[in-house]
């Protein structure tokens, strides 16, 4: 009792003088109550009216003139992508390297690695909303427009991989109908959960973005000049008018979104990981992988992130609503995810020693020091070194080393789901049966083309939407809160 | 059409400070005002309370599409795998709400999130493609960094000039007009 009394005396005054800017005049404070020191999350004091300017300026203004050629390689990759497709499919699975047993291998990496992308831009306005976390505000719309196109990407590999691609989209396989024979789809398999996790991830990704899109595409229908402009803007933003009535409704219903999708983060990568976890696979069958896997998934979604917004912010000199700061804090995610994934390496190494099972432990040596000895090393050094600079606040502000360290981390993070999947299966019980998968020219230009959606994707987002949620940061400001004196709140002393 | 008499929509009130409205917005509300409304260009914390709306009910529509959701997941899998076709895998059980979690967890929160929005829309009348307010060039700043009041004709409460002189002088607007319909 006597230290609760203590704390609350310690801590009364701050919290008196915070109400009493509005309701106890007799209250004597010199000066408005000083707010714990913190970086502004506007920078220069910029006006409500400056934040519209600088953001709807982006999609209205012609874009700058690297846009362009960035477009045209972006677009030139989504089409060599779809080309391999349209030759995976009218060919076969064998275009690319895979063979019995490594049947799973760059198709089902790159699927797990978009995936794991996209979980930053969800773990940004979902997680950080629940968390009252409002530096997000800069952040959310770019990240979760980057976790859409991801679960696009991602969203094709399982499908072709399959070669025969109408088995995977017609009744009875993927979808819940009975198929020729009449058998329904068997949802004790982990890979009809996964249908079901990325599915959903993709749409609930997708309202949530939309929602969060609505005022803004208003905003931008009551700037539009010309007639297409005003009629997209128009019917996308559904009759938007602000209206408070509305706020109330939507901002319910935006803490339901954030709510909602907080759990789905968590099983999305969780169900991707029961692919492999539920096999009897010696590398994949093991209890950790949920955790695990969601932890590199925010790491390497906070490194496409950092990849992605640092040049976005540079182009289009959005430095004062991106700050330094959002780059420290994203570093320090990067840290801390970064760290549970170090954790995780170690410890697979010591549950497959510590368990006794001899094919176990042959698996993680043979990772370590088998055929695939290099991308073992390759991930280690991406992902378990690179996330350690961030303990130096020097290199957290640094811009170009922290951009420098994302590309690591998304290299990083490629390779680790490479290693788990390929390591895992080349080489499982039967030296009989053993084998070595190499890439060929398919496998590597497809990966590289998904590349190519997604960046066109991204380079369409920035020219036609907000690239940060304006009626939000716009709510984070001082100017915008009714008690400070920066909103127009009167000093009562 | 000119020549028909003027039918009014209701009265623009303009504030410059999100203060000013919040301020604004409690008079009206004291002044027993229905048909009202503020618009803002990002939600002003404590809006609510000043205008006097209640809480809102978006949180039922979750419910019924997460509850839908569920039992949707649970039902199909025990129908497909259970009861149309039972299929003895590994010599486990037909059907236990075990395997059939994951996917109907999913479920819940895909037809949650849908309840969510469709709710929302629901509520708020949206989409609602016409208002008379969007004929109106200064209401093209609510969206932008100004905070306007509206209070329609329809509401019992208003006479063109009384309802002026509140706004203006009690509420201290910065520019007051009347809105065509």
């Amino acid at each position: 009792m006597v230290s609760s009394s203590a704390f609350q005396s310690s801590h009364n005054p701050t919290s008196k003088s915070a109400v009493g800017s509005q309701s106890a005049p007799a209250l004597k404070v010199a000066d408005s109550p000083r707010e714990l020191e913190r970086e502004p999350l506007v920078l220069n004091n910029r006006s409500i009216g400056w934040i519209t300017n600088a953001i709807a300026g982006v999609c209205e203004n012609p874009m700058p003139i690297w846009w362009w050629p960035a477009f045209i390689l972006s677009f030139g990759g989504m089409m060599t992508m779809f080309s391999l497709i349209a030759y995976l499919v009218s060919t076969g699975v064998g275009v690319w390297g895979l063979n019995q047993p490594a049947a799973w291998a760059w198709d089902i990496t790159n699927f797990v690695f978009w995936i794991g992308i996209g979980h930053a831009g969800t773990l940004i306005s979902a997680v950080l909303f629940l968390l009252r976390q409002k530096w997000r505000t800069s952040v959310n719309r770019a990240a979760e427009a980057m976790t859409i196109f991801a679960v696009a990407c991602a969203g094709i590999f399982p499908v072709v991989h399959t070669g025969r691609v109408w088995f995977a989209l017609l009744p009875g396989f993927l979808i819940p109908a009975p198929n020729a024979n009449e058998i329904w789809p068997q949802f004790r398999s982990p890979l009809l959960w996964d249908v079901f996790a990325v599915s959903t991830y993709g749409t609930v990704s997708l309202l949530f973005w939309y929602v969060g899109l609505i005022p803004d595409l208003a905003t931008l229908r009551d700037r539009a000049k010309g007639f297409m402009r005003r009629f997209f803007y128009g019917l996308f933003s559904l009759g938007w008018t602000g209206s408070n009535r509305h706020w109330s409704n939507y901002e319910k219903a935006y803490l339901l979104l954030a709510g909602l999708s907080t759990p789905l983060v968590l099983s999305v990568h969780s169900i991707v990981s029961f692919d492999f976890a539920v096999s009897v696979v010696p590398g994949w069958h093991t209890t950790i992988f949920p955790p695990y896997f969601v932890a590199g998934a925010i790491f390497s979604g906070f490194g496409m992130v950092l990849t992605l917004l640092i040049p976005l912010r540079s182009l289009f000199k959005l430095h004062d609503i991106i700050t330094l700061r959002h780059v420290e804090l994203m570093c320090k995610v990067l840290l801390a995810t970064g760290s549970i994934v170090g954790y995780a390496y170690g410890m697979e190494f010591f549950i497959a020693w510590y368990g006794g099972s001899p094919y176990e432990l042959y698996a993680f040596k043979n990772r370590a020091f088998g055929p695939y000895w290099w991308s073992y090393w390759a991930m280690i050094s991406c992902n378990v070194i690179s996330p350690h600079f961030f303990w130096f606040k020097k290199l957290r502000v640094s811009v170009v080393f922290v951009w420098i360290v994302s590309i690591f981390v998304n290299i990083g993070m490629w390779f680790e789901r490479f290693v788990i999947i390929v390591t895992s299966l080349h080489r499982d019980y039967l030296p009989s049966s053993w084998g070595y998968f190499t890439p060929t020219w398919v496998d590597v230009m497809t990966f590289a083309g998904s590349f190519g959606l997604f960046m066109t994707l991204f380079l369409l987002f920035i020219r036609f939407l907000p690239v940060i949620a304006i009626s939000e940061v716009k709510g984070v400001t001082p100017q915008a809160d009714p008690h400070h004196p920066l909103g127009g709140a009167k000093g009562h002393h | 059409m000119s020549a028909l008499p003027l039918k009014t929509h209701g009265m623009l009130a303009e504030f410059g400070t999100p203060a000013d409205i919040f301020e604004a917005a409690m008079r009206c509300r004291d002044a027993g005002f229905s048909k009202w409304d503020v618009h803002t260009p990002f939600p002003i914390h404590g809006m609510d309370e000043a205008m006097g709306l209640r809480k809102s009910p978006v949180g039922w529509f979750t419910f019924c599409g997460g509850f839908t959701g569920f039992f949707t997941g649970m039902t199909m899998i025990w129908y497909m795998n259970g009861f149309d076709y039972p299929l003895v895998v590994g010599g486990k059980p037909l059907f236990t709400p075990l395997y059939a979690f994951p996917v109907s967890y999913e479920l819940t929160i895909l037809l949650s999130a849908f309840g969510t929005l469709f709710g929302m829309f629901f509520l708020n009348r949206l989409p609602k493609f016409y208002n008379p307010l969007f004929k109106n060039l200064r209401f093209r700043k609510a969206t932008d960094d100004r905070y306007f009041i509206v209070i329609e004709s329809a509401d019992p409460k208003f006479s063109v000039e009384a309802t002026r002189a509140f706004l203006t002088d009690s509420c201290h607007a910065t520019a007051v007009e009347l809105v065509e319909d």
